[in-house]
């Protein structure tokens, strides 16, 4: 008898005479369980026993193939993760305020949140921006906004993350003039360009431009940063809006791990060699409370990404099978209701991210289900990733939760089902074709909608929400944004275009019209030039949406 | 029989957030109601054409950009203008408590924030149909 088959013999054993016995007196709380995502939760897992040859293709070493168990060798031990809150409201001035504040506050790294118009390619004063200026972000019209939001910040001092897609090309281009007049060489600025236009059209709604271009923009960028800005990471492929859209976590990672690939192949497509950009593809991950089941989806993901970066793409550089992650804790998770309970739920999703090994972290604020965060909830944010890193302990043991028979098997079986995934994405003829037909939203679509029935059944439990409610809601206090804000912006406009050089700026737009209308011109180049000649994001977006035209969203209910 | 009410949900601002949108809507229809989804970002004045162009009896609003103010009166008074009396208008999303008395004043009949139960529209959608023309 092996191992394995004794311990099943002594688990019978046990089942007959100890199990039955209790569960006759005490019949479990209900028939089935199954993690936040419907896989399938055995009463006790039992060992997983692996050979060494076996222990070396799944798990292996920290910082080593497959990166199970983290992308480096000492992880936490050697430093910690980056604390990174997404910020950015109203004006470039508000913002960088609070930027210097979360800076002095011990956080470590910034991360820019820029508002719809900006992240659409409208200028303050378009009449599609009525409504939304500095809502949910900072507004930025041109390079005179971007050196405001970056003043007093030397940005060979900081890494930044900008979260930002259609008009990646352009807040980058504005993000390495500034450094420039800062007087801070290319090689020296590090950071991250969110860059993900796939997502876009799966589940967060900031695209302007269809596939095809689009995708042409991304390579742009990674082929730019290969070349111009080596520590920069080029794109983070992010599955964080595809789970707040209300999918799995078996999807979040299947549908980005094969958004991935579908920007692997149009890089490739362009001429790019895997070992050149490979390395500078970050992701970006959700964290929700089912604590082990997240763990166990971080894990995958990282082992799932080795494999198809050293099998499929044939990649030789270890650096470029590595799957870097930052992660946010859930938003919709968060509930209006009883507000306080949402710092727990924070609690919880970061200790997954960090047992999950994520390389940096945002924590949401408490009061984030009603609006934006005012700067005391964003200071218990990160007090809360300050706490686990410098309390909890489970920072000093790489991985510790490997070999745990549950999160072992756990992390199995989420590979299978996301490999299941994105072999059907690729039968579909892949992530483009598969976002045309619809089926990556319905899927997503049919998870949110089970879940939120499950909610309204009371089959699932959402503590303040449907038990466990109070009369009495404590009013919590949110930040408000200057309704007069795209009046302000509106007048910077004004006063920008009467003293810049109008003529340059014209011949500069007509020159990013050509570049367009020749595939084979890389956009960065010619966009940075125009931002320096302050050209808006509005004009240069404007060039950009008359030649490429603009997405329709196919609508699936 | 009596003509099924129809309902359109619509996505007014330029945010992306349609999962609670798309969650009425399906949970409507589930309900037993004609229901038309215009997509995101749609302008004001694309919604007051739709909910004119396919004479729905109910507007519900879905924003989460912060944008409520601003849009939904704007909704509001379009529809109006363009003839839509008896429409009956409610929102919903990321809203502040401070906001919702603003809005109902400007014609925003209910307003249900994160956590509502469907039933509680379905209740206002019944309690209020009476008032349509049919």
């Amino acid at each position: 008898m092996t191992e394995l088959n004794k311990i099943t013999h002594s688990k019978q054993k046990w089942e007959s005479e100890i199990l039955k016995t209790t569960l006759e007196r005490n019949p479990e709380r209900k028939p089935d369980f199954s993690t936040s995502s419907w896989i399938p939760v055995e009463r006790v897992s039992l060992p997983v026993l692996l050979s060494e040859e076996q222990y070396m293709a799944k798990l292996g070493f920290p910082g080593d193939y497959p990166f199970t168990r983290g992308v480096q060798p000492t992880m936490y031990r050697g430093r910690f993760w980056t604390m990174r809150q997404y910020a950015g409201f109203g004006t470039a001035e508000e913002s960088n305020q609070r930027y210097k504040y979360l800076l002095s506050q011990g956080q470590t790294g910034l991360s820019v949140a820029f508002d719809l118009p900006t992240q659409i390619g409208y200028d303050s004063d378009d009449p599609m921006s009525i409504g939304e200026v500095g809502k949910v972000g900072v507004a930025i019209d041109s390079l005179k906004d971007m050196e405001m939001l970056f003043d007093g910040i030397p940005l060979d001092q900081v890494s930044t993350s900008m979260t930002i897609n259609a008009p990646a090309a352009v807040l980058l281009a504005l993000y390495i003039a500034v450094a420039e007049e800062q007087g801070i060489s290319n090689d020296k600025i590090r950071g991250t360009i969110q860059n993900d236009i796939l997502k876009e059209y799966i589940a967060r709604g900031t695209y302007i431009f269809p596939p095809e271009p689009s995708l042409r923009l991304v390579t742009n960028i990674f082929e730019y940063c290969s070349k111009e800005i080596p520590r920069w990471n080029s794109i983070s492929i992010s599955g964080y809006h595809i789970r707040e859209a209300g999918s799995t976590a078996v999807q979040e990672v299947a549908f980005t791990l094969a958004n991935g690939i579908e920007y692997i192949n149009a890089a490739l497509q362009s001429g790019l060699d895997i070992d050149q950009f490979a390395g500078g593809l970050s992701f970006f991950f959700n964290a929700h409370n089912d604590l082990l089941e997240e763990v166990a989806k971080f894990r995958a993901a990282r082992r799932i990404w080795a494999k198809i970066i050293k099998e499929k793409f044939k990649a030789k550089n270890p650096k470029s099978m590595m799957l870097r992650f930052h992660t946010q804790t859930g938003g919709s998770t968060l509930t209006a209701q009883q507000p306080d309970n949402n710092i727990v739920r924070v609690t919880i999703q970061t200790l997954a991210a960090v047992l999950g090994g994520t390389q940096s972290l945002h924590t949401n604020s408490r009061d984030e289900a009603m609006g934006l965060p005012t700067e005391d909830a964003v200071q218990i944010a990160l007090r809360t990733q300050q706490i686990v890193a410098h309390e909890s302990g489970v920072t000093n043991s790489v991985d510790p939760l490997a070999g745990s028979y549950f999160v072992e098997s756990l992390t199995d079986k989420i590979e299978e089902s996301v490999w299941r995934y994105i072999n059907k994405i690729e039968q579909l003829g892949g992530m483009v074709r598969a976002i045309e037909a619809g089926y990556i939203q319905k899927e997503i679509q049919n998870a949110a909608y089970k879940y939120q029935q499950e909610v309204e059944k009371n089959e699932r439990i959402i503590v303040g929400v449907n038990q466990f409610t109070s009369k009495n809601e404590s009013m919590i206090e949110i930040l408000r944004v200057d309704p007069a804000l795209r009046k302000i912006q509106s007048e910077k406009l004004q006063k920008l275009k009467a003293e810049r050089d109008n003529s340059q700026v014209k011949q500069l737009l007509i020159k990013l019209r050509d570049a367009a209308r020749d595939e084979k011109v890389n956009l960065m180049p010619v966009i940075l030039e125009a931002v320096k000649a302050y050209a808006t994001l509005g004009e240069i977006c404007g060039v950009l949406r008359k030649e490429f035209g603009e997405y329709q969203e196919s609508v699936v209910l | 029989m009596a003509k099924k009410i129809r309902i359109l949900i619509a996505k007014p601002g330029l945010d992306g957030h349609d999962r609670g949108a798309k969650y009425i809507a399906r949970a409507l229809k589930d309900a037993g109601y004609e229901v038309i989804y215009t997509g995101i970002r749609q302008s004001p004045q694309a919604i007051c054409k739709s909910a004119i162009q396919e004479d729905v009896d109910f507007v519900g609003l879905s924003l989460l950009s912060g944008a409520h103010n601003e849009l939904f009166p704007e909704v509001v008074s379009l529809i109006r203008k363009e003839g839509g009396d008896n429409i009956i208008i409610f929102g919903g999303g990321v809203i502040p408590n401070d906001d919702i008395s603003y809005l109902k004043k400007k014609g925003i009949e209910a307003i249900f924030t994160p956590g509502t139960p469907i039933k509680d529209v379905i209740n206002f959608i019944e309690a209020n149909k009476s008032r349509i023309s049919h």
